[in-house]
């Protein structure tokens, strides 16, 4: 009775002590999280005392100027948000396409092996050798110019590597059940990975373009390498325009600066009014990826409730 | 339905099944080789980086011997004296990536372990978003708040550090680097069945231990690619070390030094004022092709590792 | 099950041939105009130092207010950069710190590019300190070369080793990053030799860096651009400098650059122009716009301007057409606004 009795308390007591191991990860992660956040928090308060007060309607309509309370962010915004566009129809299509290829389409052979490293790879690349590599092929080879296109292709050739990783993971996640589901029903490949393992992905796959988009809207090195202007006072043409057929794309072979470009060079000014005006395009930038995370996040949450096995 | 089937002759109606079969196939195969062609994009990107570092330093190497390269303990393409080490370069880089990898890899697969086996489902859709919004804070801000924020701060804890350092950049760094790691590793935990964590509970296993000796392991691919692209994006980092660090290139592994590192390099002198072809020119191309191997020899280790380690379930 | 693949095929179509559309390439003016449209017209490009930048972006602004429908757009690709720009035809003006150098000139010869050498303004190099360092007020350019020059490294690291009625503290030094125009000139004047210098001391392309740097520092000294020194004069105190031992202390100003009393670290900033892009109007337009305005517009940027007559003569030679360099590759040391003004003279 005694050894039974002394049996449980030391059971007893390794399930205590489990369960403390357990609540102090669980309060490890929470003091992690809060890292990360009080990190978050002083960056963006940071940014939002200086630049707050500079943020009106003239900020944005704007165009640069030399003197710190004319100058605004209206050449700068619109060729980022014309620069993210270009670059989320590059690398979304492609990253997804090869994604699916490698983890679909692709065997055990050497040539899938090489892609997978070649991929793995050019994450690691500096943004700076994309600026390099740009300059040599979209800018002269191709004769591009230093256009928003260059830049787009540039930021998409970047960003490439993230969403094919992320692809294949949330591919690789859906269960081989629901393969052998589609197949049994007489479907061909295609069929089985766009009517059953592309809807399953598509919240991982958001993750990773999330993740991606969000790098290069923040990237300065490869578009000063492509030849990014500093000052520029007029915008891109408007692609919608009044005679046929109606929408133009010669906004993609325009001239351009961004939002990162502008921040970094009104942080190297003198003119101490300037680090105000920083902060708070910093502020634009910020607001921007959010409103594009978000977007993403709030497709994801939703696609994500329904997912259940 | 039925009587048309009846009527129709046997061969006929097997043809146009094959017919069917066959189109579908080509339609497969085309698919199949656009699919293919996408995937082709790396490596034609690689091959297009490749060629245009291994050209110019073609034209490098000529002047410079390797084996200078690879042991001349300064580098100082940029001043009258000419020394061409790229070990200068390397500590620093490897320096500020340990720093930030040592913060991020913790820190990082701490919260995707947090997020998806101890939090609740709201608590996990809230700090997801939040973590990811960090990645999307442009690199240059996260430079000044280095420089100005954590440098400073540091130098209460340490007042003989100087106002570039590498300490600062790293561990900025690796905060910089925590979503890419914790968002990754998170979504390939909770890609595992709850079969498999259901299991260990029934037979009394704590979070914890569920955690980490059932999902962790079944996630292993998944985590390996997350600290991978964690590595390559320290590795690869520009903009907070070219601003926090210091752009001294100086032959340390001391955090509380400044230097620069290969990337910052680059940006300095394709920023600058050297006459393109020349020899200081050359060197940008020269360290790129030092960081791309770098880079590839990590991936390959990577790569190996999550072969061996995979699980199948 | 066909109709989705069918509806995504037809889309991927749609897709095909809008990227054709774009694909072939921008409308040319001519094409525009037959449309009836506005012709975009074409853009006057400057590109290259970021020393001359901020004078090249305050003509450049006013320009383009006053004449809406020209464009113009300014770069900051590094001195170097930008004359690979221009030389390549790329770019229509170069931003220089210096003078073109016997690398470039072969390029620009090669590729046929003539130019035309135009001074714009002069920058003086600030040697700065503390406010709160009590014991230097000026220096000499001798004591200078000897905190400066690569022998320097590690040897000398405290401000009673330079001049011995300096105190006996640690001496930190910030200065231009290695890449920079600022470096080469600075070391060329300093230390004889451009580039070289010592490598420890905490280098920045960001200058408002070392400002900071020198500002929290007592035992720190400095160089840096004019501009930043004149926005800053709370924060650092500029030294006098004496080109000899025993010359006067001078300190930095636009009086002290303009009587050439700033010796040597007093130097122009250029601008290159693309012979074939100064026969466009609007080019000219703009060129002549730039050296009206350059005079009060220079000093509102906090560079010097040069006089006058200086103006008078640029105008002069572009009217005349005389292209080329007077520096003939050599960097311009120690040129004090009156030689460059007989130099460009006897041109």
């Amino acid at each position: 009775m005694s050894a039974q009795t002394a049996e449980l308390t030391a059971i007893r007591k390794m399930i205590a002590s489990h369960k403390r191991r357990d609540l102090m990860f669980a309060g490890l992660g929470f003091v992690a999280l809060g890292i990360a956040f009080i990190t978050f928090v002083a960056l963006f308060v940071d940014m939002l005392v200086d630049g707050w007060p500079r943020l009106s309607a003239e900020f944005f309509t704007n165009y640069a100027s030399r003197r710190a309370e004319q100058a605004g962010i209206l050449a700068a915004w619109v060729g980022t948000f014309s620069i993210m566009l270009v670059t989320a129809v590059v690398a979304v299509p492609i990253g997804v396409a090869a994604g699916v290829y490698l983890e679909e389409y692709g065997g055990r052979n050497w040539l899938t092996n090489l892609i997978e490293i070649n991929i793995n790879n050019l994450a690691g690349v500096p943004s700076i050798v994309y600026g390099l590599l740009a300059l040599g092929m979209f800018v002269h080879t191709f004769g591009f110019g230093a256009s928003v296109l260059t830049a787009g292709l540039t930021l998409g050739l970047l960003i490439l590597p993230i969403v094919i990783v992320a692809t294949r993971e949330s591919i690789r996640a859906v269960p081989n059940s629901m393969r052998e589901a589609a197949y049994a029903l007489g479907a061909t490949r295609w069929r089985m990975v766009s009517d059953h393992v592309l809807p399953y992905s598509t919240p991982g796959i958001l993750t990773g373009v999330i993740i991606g988009l969000s790098r290069a809207i923040g990237e300065t090195a490869p578009i000063i390498t492509i030849g990014a202007v500093i000052f520029i006072m007029f915008l891109p043409p408007s692609p919608i325009n009044t005679d046929f057929p109606f929408v133009s794309f010669d906004w993609l072979w325009s001239d351009f600066t961004a939002l990162p470009i502008q921040i970094f060079n009104w942080t190297s000014r003198p003119d101490a009014a300037f680090q105000a005006n920083a902060s708070a395009a910093a502020l634009v930038l910020v607001a921007m990826t959010l409103a594009m995370n978000g977007l993403a996040i709030w497709i994801r949450f939703r696609l994500r409730r329904r997912l259940k096995w | 339905m039925a009587s048309a089937e009846q009527s129709l002759p046997a061969s006929k109606h097997a043809k146009g099944r094959l017919e069917f079969r066959r189109s579908r196939h080509v339609k497969e195969q085309i698919i199949e080789a656009l699919l293919l062609g996408a995937a082709m994009v790396a490596v034609l990107t690689t091959l297009g980086i490749v060629f245009i570092l291994v050209r110019e330093s073609l034209s490098f190497f000529a002047t410079v011997p390797l084996w200078q390269f690879l042991t001349d303990t300064e580098w100082t393409p940029l001043f009258a004296d000419q020394r061409f080490g790229i070990m200068v370069l390397l500590a620093g880089t490897l320096t500020s990536s340990a720093i930030a990898l040592s913060v991020a890899i913790p820190m990082g697969t701490v919260i995707a372990i947090y997020l998806s086996e101890f939090a609740s489902d709201r608590t996990r859709e809230i700090w997801k978003p939040v973590l990811e919004l960090l990645a999307g804070i442009p690199t240059i801000v996260f430079g000044y708040f280095a420089l100005f924020l954590v440098t400073p701060l540091l130098q209460v804890i340490f007042p003989s550090l100087p106002g570039f350092n590498l300490l600062s950049a790293g561990l900025v760094m690796g905060i910089m680097i925590v979503p890419y790691i914790s968002s990754i590793s998170e979504d390939a935990m909770r890609a595992v069945p709850m079969a498999l964590r259901e299991g260990s509970y029934a037979m009394g296993a704590t979070r914890l231990q569920t955690a980490l000796r059932v999902v962790v392991p079944a996630a292993f691919s998944g985590i390996a690619a997350a600290y991978t692209l964690g590595i390559s994006r320290a590795v690869g980092e520009t903009m907070i070390v070219a601003v926090a660090a210091g752009q001294q290139p100086n032959l340390t592994f001391n955090p509380f030094d400044q230097a620069a590192t290969i990337t910052a390099y680059i940006v300095q002198v394709s920023k600058g004022d050297l006459p393109y072809g020349s020899i200081g020119y050359q060197t940008i191309f020269a360290a790129g092709l030092t960081l791309f191997l770098l880079t590839l020899v990590f991936n390959l280790i990577g790569f190996w590792l999550k072969r061996r380690f995979r699980e199948v379930y | 099950m066909d109709s989705t693949f069918q509806r995504r095929a037809a889309a991927l179509i749609v897709l095909a041939a809008t990227l054709a559309l774009a694909a072939c390439g921008p409308r040319s003016a001519d094409q525009t105009a037959a449309d009836g449209g506005a012709a975009p017209p074409q853009v006057i490009s400057l590109d290259g130092s970021s020393t001359v930048f901020p004078i090249s972006e305050a003509i450049a602004e006013e320009f383009q207010m006053a004449n809406r429908q020209l464009r113009v757009t300014v770069g900051v690709a590094g001195t170097g950069g930008g004359m690979r720009k221009f030389c390549r035809g790329e770019v229509d003006i170069a931003n220089a710190s210096r003078p073109i150098q016997k690398e470039e000139m072969a390029a620009c010869e090669a590729s046929g590019i003539e130019y035309f050498e135009l001074p714009v303004a002069y920058d003086a190099l600030s040697v700065v300190v503390n406010p709160a360092n009590t014991w230097v007020n000026d220096i000499s350019i001798e004591e200078l070369r000897k905190i400066w020059e690569p022998q320097a490294q590690g040897v000398i690291t405290r401000w009673d080793q330079i001049n011995p009625a300096w105190p006996d503290q640690p001496i930190n030094l910030y200065g231009a990053g290695a890449d920079s125009g600022t470096f080469d000139y600075f070391t060329e004047v300093i230390t004889g030799k451009a580039k070289s210098s010592r490598g420890d001391y905490t280098a920045s392309e960001d200058d408002n860096v070392l400002v900071q740097g020198v500002a929290n520092d007592v035992n720190a000294l400095g160089y840096f651009g004019f501009a930043f020194y004149v926005d800053n004069q709370a924060k650092v105190r500029s030294l006098g400098i004496k080109a000899t031992a025993d010359a006067t202390p001078v300190l930095p100003s636009v009086a002290s650059v303009i009587d050439g009393s700033y010796m040597p670290l007093a130097r122009p900033m250029f601008i290159y122009v693309n012979t074939k892009a100064y026969e466009r109007p609007e080019v000219k337009q703009f060129l002549e716009f730039y050296f009206s305005s350059v005079g009060r517009l220079a000093g509102e940027v906090n560079y010097v301007p040069l006089p006058p007559r200086a103006y008078d003569l640029v105008r002069q030679h572009l009217a005349e057409g005389r292209v080329g360099t007077v520096f003939r590759g050599e960097p311009a040391t120690a040129v004090s606004i009156e030689d460059l003004l007989a130099k460009e003279a006897g041109f």
